[in-house]
């Protein structure tokens, strides 16, 4: 075949270019879209109440998943110190999902429970007060700022729109849940809540 | 997997592969010298032209040897849709061989350590060393890495124990966890601040340490109807309800005036949480036997 033919006909090389690349999308990412096992919640998996996924939003405003991921893999090292490794299943209500990519901290797929509402709150406020070498920023101001509840129905309408499946009732409901509370409170449901639904921790 | 897409994703990959190859053969040169000539590709940009050589030997065959170890690839490995590949691997079942390859190296001596009575094993060398490692992974976030504890978290080190200090009571709060409520105004919801006044002196009078004697001989009276159901009628607390000795020199909340103002004012929450399914049976007794030795 002759170079020229596609180095001077930018429709056909356009059209090869686009081939060439899409070929790891079609075949590792587009599947996903269509698979039982990343599709079906796992059993128990219940869609964020509204505080929850406030603090979700406060996590993600705070840039928690830079440093810290949401995904155990499924190896013993981590499986002994995490807990059982996290199935695609877990995260069908997450949009978008906060698996991250890097641990500066350690992983909090399983977080929940783990602590108690207290020592979250310490450490938040204060991370060297609870671990000496902590190397984490504090957030003093999740004390201070209350949750912004005006957003809150409009966010859950949207998620379900994309198929969580949250009630209307659920979703009127919503801002009242979350009005008034601390930034903190909510972001402590979220964490408390991540990973619990399943109970097999090891 | 659909059988659908199990085709689908096996057309495009093996369809990749020959592709790659095709494009190899199809563009290839002569390959018979590496020897370089002057022939140029017919163009030129600004003065600048283009020898036209074949690729060098050895990149040409390590493109081929790629392809090669592909189709290897996707023999023994799952790759093409529901194939499993010649060596069934998955990452569950390499986890699984994992775990049972460190059950069948350290299984015997964590059953051997979770039969053995907290006490004794609590003077093994050996197992305290497991304890100080499991105790740096799952205690020391709160209780601190030399398990002095802080504000808030007790300190394992100075023999003074909410929930009891026995092996058998240590393994329990490990096991299950422990969680402590002291209720705002302990049972006197009505308490006026000069009664908080009142109470926090009687308490600090235990202590010798009382800022007004006269308000702390009238907390008496507020002590005995807010606190005794729980701190018992000289304040040495009850390990069944996990409530503090409140005449020893060990605080959990600080100890000065405005601490335990602050803790009668609002109360306190705490929880330890239960460890019963993040640990196994035989770490929790090895932990127990950990916490046991610091401070027997």
């Amino acid at each position: 075949m002759n170079h020229e033919i596609v180095e001077k006909n930018l429709g056909l090389m356009i059209i090869l270019i686009i081939l060439t690349i899409s070929g790891g999308f079609l075949v590792e990412i587009v599947p996903l879209f269509f698979l039982k096992e990343t599709n079906e919640p796992v059993e128990g998996l219940k869609p964020y109440t509204a505080l929850q996924l406030e603090g979700r939003d406060i996590y993600i405003r705070e840039g928690c998943h830079v440093c810290h991921t949401q995904q155990i893999r499924p190896f013993r090292a981590e499986t002994e110190r995490y807990g059982h490794y996290s199935v695609a299943g877990e995260f069908v209500y997450d949009r978008p999902f906060l698996w991250g990519s890097k641990r500066t901290g350690p992983d909090l797929a399983r977080v929940g429970g783990r602590y108690s509402d207290a020592w979250q709150r310490q450490h938040l406020f204060d991370p060297r007060s609870v671990v000496p070498e902590s190397n984490m920023p504090a957030f003093p101001w999740l004390f201070e700022n209350k949750v912004d509840h005006t957003q809150t129905a409009a966010k859950m309408e949207t998620l379900q729109t994309l198929g969580v499946p949250y009630s209307d009732e659920e979703i009127a409901n919503g801002p009242a849940e979350v009005e008034g509370k601390f930034e903190i409170e909510a972001l402590v449901a979220y964490l408390q809540h991540l990973g619990t639904v399943i109970s097999d921790k090891r | 997997m659909s059988t659908f897409w199990s085709i689908w994703i096996s057309v495009i990959v093996l369809g990749t592969v020959f592709g790659c190859v095709w494009l190899l053969w199809a563009t290839r040169k002569s390959q018979t010298t590496d020897v370089e000539t002057d022939r140029t590709m017919g163009h030129a940009f600004d003065g600048i032209e283009e020898y036209d050589n074949p690729l060098p030997k050895w990149w040409f065959y390590l493109f081929m040897a790629t392809c090669v170890f592909a189709l290897g690839y996707l023999a023994l490995y799952p790759g093409l849709g529901s194939y499993k590949g010649l060596l069934g691997w998955t990452s569950h079942n390499q986890w699984e061989a994992e775990v049972a390859e460190a059950e069948e190296k350290y299984g015997e001596i964590y059953a051997q350590y979770g039969q053995t009575p907290v006490a004794e094993l609590a003077t093994n060398e050996d197992a305290l060393k497991i304890g100080q490692r499991l105790f740096a992974n799952n205690c020391a976030v709160c209780h601190g890495s030399a398990a002095r504890g802080q504000v808030g978290f007790p300190n394992l080190t100075d023999n003074d124990w909410l929930h009891g200090g026995s092996p058998e009571k240590i393994h329990e709060t490990i096991k299950i966890g422990r969680m402590g409520n002291m209720p705002a105004k302990g049972l006197m919801p009505g308490m006026t601040n000069e009664q908080v006044d009142q109470v926090v002196n009687y308490v600090l009078s235990f202590s010798g340490r009382e800022k007004d004697a006269d308000a702390a001989e009238a907390g008496k009276a507020v002590f005995a109807q807010a606190c005794v159901a729980c701190h018992g009628p000289e304040g040495k607390g009850m390990e069944a309800m996990g409530a503090p000795n409140l005449t020893d020199n060990t605080w959990l909340y600080g100890s000065t005036y405005d601490w335990i103002k602050e803790t009668v004012m609002h109360g306190r929450q705490n929880q330890m949480p239960a460890q019963e399914g993040r640990l196994t049976e035989d770490q929790i007794q090895i932990l127990a036997a950990y916490v046991y030795s610091l401070s027997n």
